[in-house]
């Protein structure tokens, strides 16, 4: 059987056990739609964590990245995990305790303002949509890539397949889909990678197995002028991968789909279990990924490099599929039938960095069925992170705009029909930008984790730590933190306005960390000259910091 | 109970200062600032600060959480016999 029929059967079939999960867990309530009910076990909630987290780009994109990047590649390795630290021992517990809805709910009731749960709920739209448009993209191309179809025939399928499990299963379909997309996810990123790890070095633990191919990967990268792979800083300065790590770190924690998959555990014990585990889960792939990146590299570079291009075509056939793709480009700029991949204008061959994961199966000899896999995982990886952002756009229109800013829905029909149609409506709006994506997709990260980390992680920990955080602090902060972040990517990312960085020559994506103290500086010092928050708010805050049964004991001690 | 209650959250934020300085340590200090001086030495092929930047650093992440985790169900079990206590001993 080809690649291609094999690939319909697989993905066929997950996409079946997808629909089948969300219509045996279809949400009843608009409690059982946002939260899942509050009944996620720990583990279930860390691996759906994992899903939701892990998107098209960790899937496909990660490992090429790396090993583009070499020993820098750390900012996105650190940046997406170190955040899940700050999630859980700053974040996690005390929003379960709180255990309302959203991230607008938190931050609306904590500052007692319309106003502030107006901003966070803009706020918690705009990133989620900027992220969304890249997951219905990532569907397109997988189907592309695997399937010949068209990326828009792939978008609306993607569309198709989440109206169904998402729109209709709420947060409690999604959450057991994400637990199976995790595993779907997590076999077809780890066989492969396995594979190729036994063959370049005969050690099949490709995180035990990569040193030895560092020493022979520098050397190769040497020669061509690339510069050594393990030597830090030789793509961005010491300051950059600081602040771009600190900026993804503290976006990670503030992004909203994430955070309310916290509240759907059914304890504060078990928010606090399930962080742990979603970290233990993520972390499977993200210590492999940096391997994949050296493996891939060394192969790569190992096979083409200064081969003769027709050896190399009939040597594999995987480079020549992939050229088919358009992944892999040759010019023979000197006319020698070799190629010459190196660093600067003599370089004859164009790499795209996704061929690192995509192309492992056929590099690694594996057969058809795997690669199938493949296809399934990225499919999985995108859906899994879609349907957790639809259903935070979903909330943020259905529940926080409908129902407490515009006080409708008196019933709960009316309330759990708006959440689907806000849902439906932002499945319309994540295709529509999928299909017709704006120029600057690759800026739309550093916009999701600088406006993450400028405006709700600093006002959420603010609001948990120091009681005496008021409405107007957190107000002007978020604005002030989120306003110059917007300003300063617009200004300075390659696809817009393109200026040179000019604040100490920050890059775009590490401008969050900037925004995120310089919030929490406005926080602080409007927070010192305004009036103290009411009693009955920061009784709230106490409440939050106690576990449930403590909280009993006050209770009742009031009575 | 208020001093239960107080002192469980102070506990609370000393366990948070002792993890997160941890965390700073590992990702901000040996895998970018002191990159270079570990890289220096090498471990199973690895040179040492980029493994720490690339592996070690996300395993230490894990521990961290779990840890807090276990060490907070045993503040809380506490904290539940400590209020139970007092409570009993009122009534």
């Amino acid at each position: 059987m080809s690649v291609e029929l094999w690939t319909w059967i697989v993905v066929g079939l997950t996409f079946s056990l997808y629909i089948y999960i969300a219509t045996r867990q279809r949400a009843k309530d608009t409690e059982g739609f946002y939260v899942a009910g509050h009944g996620v076990p720990a583990v279930a909630n860390g691996m759906a964590v994992a899903a939701d987290w892990m998107s098209a780009a960790s899937f496909i994109s990660m490992a090429g990245i790396i090993a583009f990047l070499g020993s820098d590649g750390s900012i996105y390795l650190m940046g997406w995990t170190g955040g899940y630290v700050l999630l859980a021992l700053l974040l996690a517990p005390y929003l379960r305790k709180f255990g309302k809805y959203t991230v607008p709910d938190f931050v609306g009731d904590r500052y007692y303002s319309q106003t502030a749960r107006v901003v966070a709920l803009v706020a918690a739209i705009f990133v989620s949509f900027t992220y969304v448009a890249g997951q219905m993209r990532g569907v397109g191309i997988v189907f592309s890539r695997f399937l010949n179809l068209d990326i828009a025939v792939g978008v609306l399928v993607g569309m198709a397949i989440v109206t169904i499990y998402a729109v209709t299963g709420g947060m409690k379909g999604i959450t057991w889909t994400q637990v199976a997309q995790y595993s779907v996810l997590i076999v077809a990123y780890l066989i492969p990678a396995v594979a190729i790890a036994s063959k370049l070095t005969g050690m099949p633990i490709p995180q035990l197995g990569f040193g030895g191919v560092l020493d022979d990967l520098n050397a190769i990268q040497t020669d061509l002028g690339f510069g050594a792979y393990t030597d830090p800083f030789s793509s961005l300065s010491t300051l950059n991968v600081l602040l771009i790590t600190v900026a993804l770190m503290t976006g990670t924690a503030g992004l909203p789909h994430v955070i309310v998959r916290f509240y759907t555990t059914k304890t504060v014990r078990d928010a606090r279990w399930s962080a742990g585990w979603a970290l233990f889960f993520i972390a499977i792939l993200y210590t492999t990924a940096p391997a994949v990146a050296a493996f891939a590299k060394t192969n790569l570079l190992d096979t083409v490099s200064n081969q003769s291009i027709d050896q190399v075509r009939a040597e594999n056939s995987w480079f020549v599929s992939w050229e088919g793709t358009g992944l892999l480009a040759y010019e023979d700029l000197n006319g020698d039938g070799l190629i010459n991949y190196e660093a600067g204008d003599g370089n004859e061959l164009t790499v795209d960095r996704d061929i690192m994961v995509l192309a492992n199966p056929e590099i690694a000899g594996l057969a058809a069925p795997i690669t199938a896999l493949v296809a399934a995982g990225g499919l999985a990886a995108a859906l899994s992170t879609a349907s957790g952002l639809l259903l935070v756009i979903g909330s943020s229109i259905g529940h926080d705009l409908y129902t407490k800013v515009l006080k409708r829905g008196t019933t709960e029909a009316q309330r759990l029909r708006a959440g689907r149609l806000a849902m439906g409506f932002g499945v319309l709006v994540a295709g529509y930008f999928g299909i017709n994506p704006p120029g600057f997709v690759a800026e739309v990260v550093a916009f999701a984790f600088g406006l993450a980390a400028a405006s709700f992680f600093p006002v959420i920990v603010f609001g948990i730590f120091w009681k005496k955080t008021t409405r107007e602090g957190a107000i002007a902060g978020m604005a002030i933190g989120m306003i110059f972040t917007f300003v300063y990517i617009v200004m300075t990312a390659p696809g817009l306005m393109a200026l040179d960085p000019w604040f100490f020559e920050i890059s775009p994506q590490g401008i969050g960390t900037v925004g995120m103290i310089i919030n929490a500086v406005v926080t602080y010092a409007v927070s010192k000259m305004t009036a103290e928050p009411p009693a009955e708010v920061q009784a709230m805050v106490d409440s939050l910091r106690i576990p449930e049964v403590a909280s009993a004991y006050v209770e009742a001690g009031k009575v | 109970m208020d001093q239960a209650i107080a002192d469980y959250w102070r506990r609370n934020i000393r366990l948070k200062v002792v993890l997160l300085t941890i965390w700073a340590v590992v990702s901000i200090v040996l895998s970018i600032l002191m990159i270079n001086v570990l890289n220096e030495a090498s471990v199973g092929g690895f040179p040492l600060g980029f493994w720490m930047a690339q592996q070690g650093s996300i395993f230490v992440f894990v521990v961290l959480i779990f840890v807090y985790a276990k060490t907070m169900d045993r503040y809380d079990t506490e904290l539940e016999a400590t209020l139970q206590g007092s409570q009993g001993g009122e009534a």
